[in-house]
C-alpha cells in the first residue's frame, strides 16, 4: 500500500510563498480582506511560519513551509464526533465538508494548527460554482463543488491530482505533484511514497538528516523536513 | 390540642407556598417582560450569527472556542446544586434540606438547558448536530459528552419531577376554583393521581430514594467528561490528570453559590423567612467555605504543578494568565472569588444572611472568571512559534451570553409561578417527625 508524504528541503527553500499562493489558487480557499488576516480567521490550507532564533544582534529566521502533517496516527480523526475527517488507505487525511458539524473541536486537537475555520460565507462567486475552475479537465472533477461556511478545512496532499494520476496511470511523485510542490521554484518540495524505498522522497529522506516537527507528540507525521 | 398545632402549622405552610401561585404583582410581569427583552436580543444576536456565520463572533482560527465554551462550563457547573443539595442531603437524611431541595432541583434543570445549549450555539453548522447520531465516532469525547449530558438531563427531570407529584397534587385539591382552567388541567395531568395512599407513599419514597443514588454518579459524570473535553486535548494548561476532580470541585463550589444566592431571592420576594431561615444560610455558608477550601487547594496544586518545572508551553501560558492579557480576570478571581468571599464567610456571625449572600455573588462571578481562565489563555499560547494568539469577545458573544443568563432568571421566575417553591409533603413530614407523631420512617407508631 502506498503512503503518501512530504519532503521539504529548508535548505532550497527561499521563504517565496509560492506554495501557499499556488495552494491557495488550486484549491480555491478564500484569500480573505487584510482585516480578516488581522484577526486570523482567514483559511490557509499551507502556509510559511517564520521562527526566530537568538537574540538581537544575532538573530537569524528559519522559514518552515507548513502544510497538514497528515499524520498516521492523527489526532484530528480520532476527536471527530462526526467522523468528518478520515485517515484514507493511503494515509492522507482529509476533511468531509458535507459532513462536519464545526464544532472546531479537531482545531483545538492538532497540535500544528494546520486546521482553519471558514467562518463565512465567501463574496468571490468561484467559491460556491462548481462549472468554475478550478474542476481542469486534466486533473479530474474537483473534489469540493459545494463548500459551505461554518465548517472545518485542511490540506489534502491535492488528492485529487494524485487520484487522477493514479486512474491514469501517471507516476505520482514525479510526472503529478500537489500545487505547493509544483509551483515551488526552488525545487525544494518533494512528493512521494514513504513505502517506496526507489521513490525520490524515499532517497532523499535517506541521503541527509531529516527531522519532523514535533515528533515527540507521537502523532508520526508524514511531512519531512531537510535541515539547512 | 396537637393536631391543631399541627393543622394550624400546614394551614400556613400552604397558605404561604401558594400565595405566588395565585397571586401576581405588577412587579413581577416588569420583571419578566424585562427579562424576555433580553431574551429576545439574545435570540436577535444568535440570528445574525445564524445568517452572517461565525465571522461576526470574535473567535479566530487561533482561538476557536470562547464565551460560548466558558459559558456552558459555567451553565453545566451551576446545574450542580441540584445534585449536591438534594441527592447527598437527602441520602444522609439531613432535615434542614427540605425547604431548600425543590430550588435546588430546578437550578439544576434550568442550569443544565441553558448549559446544553452552548456547544450548539458555538457549532458552525447547527443544523448538521444529527451528524453526531448519524455518524458519531465513539473515541470522541464531544460524543461522551453529549450522551453525558443528556443521560443527566433526563435524569434531573425525572429528579425534580418525582417529589412534585405529592404537591401538584395539593394544588390540584387546594386551588381548585381559584385556578384557571389551563393551569387546572396542568396539575390534573401531571398528579397522576396521586391519592397520598401509603402504597403510593411507599413507591415514592422508593424511587426518590434511587433517583438520589443515580443522580450523583450522573453528576460526577457530566462535569468530569466536560473536563475531559480540555484535558484530552494536546495543550499547554490543559495536559492535567486533576481536570476532572478540579471540574467538580468547581462546579459543587459555584452551584452551592447560586443556590444561596437564588434561594435569598425567592425568600426575599415570596415573604418565605419562616422555612428558609438564617440556619440555611448558615449551613450552605459551611458547604461553600469547605468548597472554597477545597478549590483553593486543587488551584494551588493546579498552578504549582506546571509552575514549578516551567516547561515551555506552561512558562508561556503562566505569563500570560498570571501578567499577561489576562491577567484581569485570573486576580480578580483569586482576590474577588475566593479570598473576600472566605473573609465574608468566615467572619459572617453579626450579619449571616447579607454576607453569605455577598459571598456568594462575588463567588459566582470569580468562578466565571475561573472558567474564562481555564479556556481562553491556553488557546492563545501558539503551538508552534506563531505569534500568540488574542481573543476578545464581541457584541454577539456577549448579547448572546447575557440572553442565556437572562434565559435562566426567566426560567426560575417562572417556574416559581407553577410549582411551589417549597415541598409541602416534605416539610409535613419533616415536622411530623419533630413532633413525634411518626417515627423516622414516616410510620405512625
Amino acid at each position: 500500500m502506498v503512503r503518501w508524504g512530504m519532503v521539504i528541503d529548508l535548505d532550497k527553500c527561499t521563504g517565496c510563498q509560492s506554495c501557499s499562493v499556488a495552494c491557495k489558487a488550486e484549491n480555491n480557499v478564500p484569500h480573505g480582506s487584510p482585516e480578516e488576516h488581522q484577526r486570523r480567521m482567514t483559511p490557509f490550507w499551507h502556509k510559511v511560519i517564520a521562527v526566530s532564533r537568538g537574540q538581537y544582534p544575532a538573530v537569524s529566521i528559519d522559514l518552515i513551509p507548513m502544510p497538514c502533517m497528515h499524520c498516521d496516527d492523527a489526532p484530528c480523526v480520532t476527536v471527530c464526533p462526526a467522523r468528518a475527517t478520515y485517515r484514507r488507505e493511503d494515509g492522507i487525511v482529509v476533511q468531509d465538508f458535507r459532513r462536519c458539524i464545526g464544532c472546531k473541536y479537531c482545531i483545538i486537537a492538532c497540535p500544528y494548527g494546520v486546521r482553519s475555520f471558514n467562518y463565512k460565507e465567501q463574496e468571490e462567486k468561484e467559491y460556491h460554482r462548481p462549472d468554475l475552475p478550478p474542476e481542469r479537465a486534466d486533473r479530474g472533477v474537483w473534489p469540493f463543488p459545494r463548500r459551505v461556511h461554518g465548517v472545518v478545512e485542511k490540506c489534502t496532499f491535492c488528492f485529487h491530482r494524485i487520484d487522477a494520476a493514479v486512474r491514469q496511470g501517471k507516476k505520482v511523485g514525479e510526472e503529478v505533484v500537489p500545487a505547493c510542490a509544483e509551483a515551488c521554484p526552488a525545487r525544494a518540495i518533494f512528493f512521494g511514497d514513504l513505502d517506496d524505498p526507489e521513490s525520490g522522497v524515499s532517497r532523499s529522506l535517506a541521503s541527509r538528516q531529516s527531522f519532523r516537527l514535533r515528533e515527540e507528540m507521537g502523532t508520526s507525521p508524514k511531512v519531512f523536513y531537510l535541515p539547512r | 390540642m396537637q393536631s391543631e398545632l399541627e393543622n394550624e402549622y400546614t394551614g400556613r405552610l400552604e397558605r404561604t407556598v401558594f400565595y405566588p401561585l395565585t397571586h401576581t404583582t405588577r412587579t413581577y410581569y416588569l420583571l419578566v417582560f424585562f427579562l424576555a427583552a433580553i431574551v429576545a436580543w439574545g435570540l436577535y444576536a444568535y440570528y445574525t450569527q445564524l445568517r452572517y456565520g461565525l465571522v461576526v463572533t470574535g473567535m479566530s482560527d487561533v482561538v476557536p472556542y470562547g464565551l460560548y465554551i466558558v459559558n456552558f462550563v459555567f451553565f453545566i457547573g451551576i446545574s450542580y446544586a441540584g445534585a449536591l443539595v438534594s441527592a447527598i442531603l437527602r441520602l444522609t437524611n439531613a432535615g434542614w434540606r427540605s425547604p431548600i431541595t425543590r430550588i435546588a432541583e430546578l437550578i439544576a434543570v434550568g442550569g443544565l438547558t441553558d448549559g446544553a445549549i452552548q456547544p450548539i450555539i458555538d457549532l458552525g453548522r447547527p443544523d448538521r448536530i444529527l451528524h453526531v447520531f448519524e455518524f458519531g465516532r465513539f473515541q470522541s469525547p464531544l460524543l461522551w459528552d453529549m450522551i453525558a449530558i443528556m443521560t443527566y438531563l433526563a435524569g434531573s427531570f425525572i429528579y425534580l419531577y418525582l417529589p412534585l407529584i405529592p404537591d401538584l397534587a395539593f394544588a390540584r385539591d387546594r386551588l381548585g376554583p381559584r385556578n384557571t382552567s389551563l393551569k387546572a388541567k396542568f396539575y390534573r395531568l401531571f398528579s397522576i393521581g396521586w391519592e397520598d395512599t401509603p402504597e403510593q407513599r411507599r413507591r415514592l419514597n422508593k424511587s426518590i430514594g434511587i433517583m438520589a443514588i443515580l443522580i450523583i454518579p450522573l453528576a460526577v459524570s457530566v462535569h468530569t467528561v466536560v473536563a475531559f473535553i480540555f484535558s484530552l486535548t494536546l495543550r499547554p494548561g490543559w495536559n492535567s490528570t486533576i481536570y476532572g476532580i478540579y471540574f467538580v470541585v468547581a462546579a459543587v463550589f459555584s452551584g452551592t453559590a447560586l443556590l444561596i444566592i437564588i434561594i435569598a431571592g425567592f425568600r426575599k420576594a415570596y415573604r418565605l423567612h419562616e422555612y428558609i431561615t438564617e440556619k440555611h444560610f448558615r449551613y450552605l455558608g459551611y458547604i461553600l467555605l469547605t468548597m472554597l477550601a477545597t478549590y483553593l487547594y486543587l488551584t494551588f496544586t493546579e498552578f504549582i504543578t506546571i509552575g514549578y518545572k516551567l516547561e515551555d508551553g506552561d512558562r508561556q501560558l503562566l505569563s500570560l494568565i498570571m501578567q499577561g492579557s489576562d491577567a484581569p480576570w485570573f486576580w480578580f478571581f483569586v482576590i474577588g472569588g475566593l479570598f473576600v468571599p472566605a473573609l465574608l464567610l468566615i467572619f459572617s456571625k453579626r450579619k449571616p444572611v447579607t454576607m453569605i449572600v455577598i459571598a456568594a455573588v462575588l463567588v459566582v462571578i470569580g468562578m466565571w472568571a475561573k472558567r474564562y481562565i481555564i479556556v481562553v489563555p491556553t488557546l492563545e499560547v501558539p503551538l508552534m512559534p506563531f505569534e500568540f494568539g488574542s481573543y476578545a469577545p464581541n457584541w454577539v458573544e456577549i448579547s448572546i451570553g447575557v440572553g442565556t443568563l437572562a434565559g435562566f432568571i426567566l426560567m426560575m421566575t417562572l417556574a416559581s409561578k407553577i410549582f411551589p417553591l417549597i415541598s409541602i409533603w416534605e416539610m409535613k413530614e419533616q415536622e411530623e417527625k419533630k413532633r413525634g407523631t411518626v417515627d423516622m420512617e414516616g410510620r405512625k407508631p
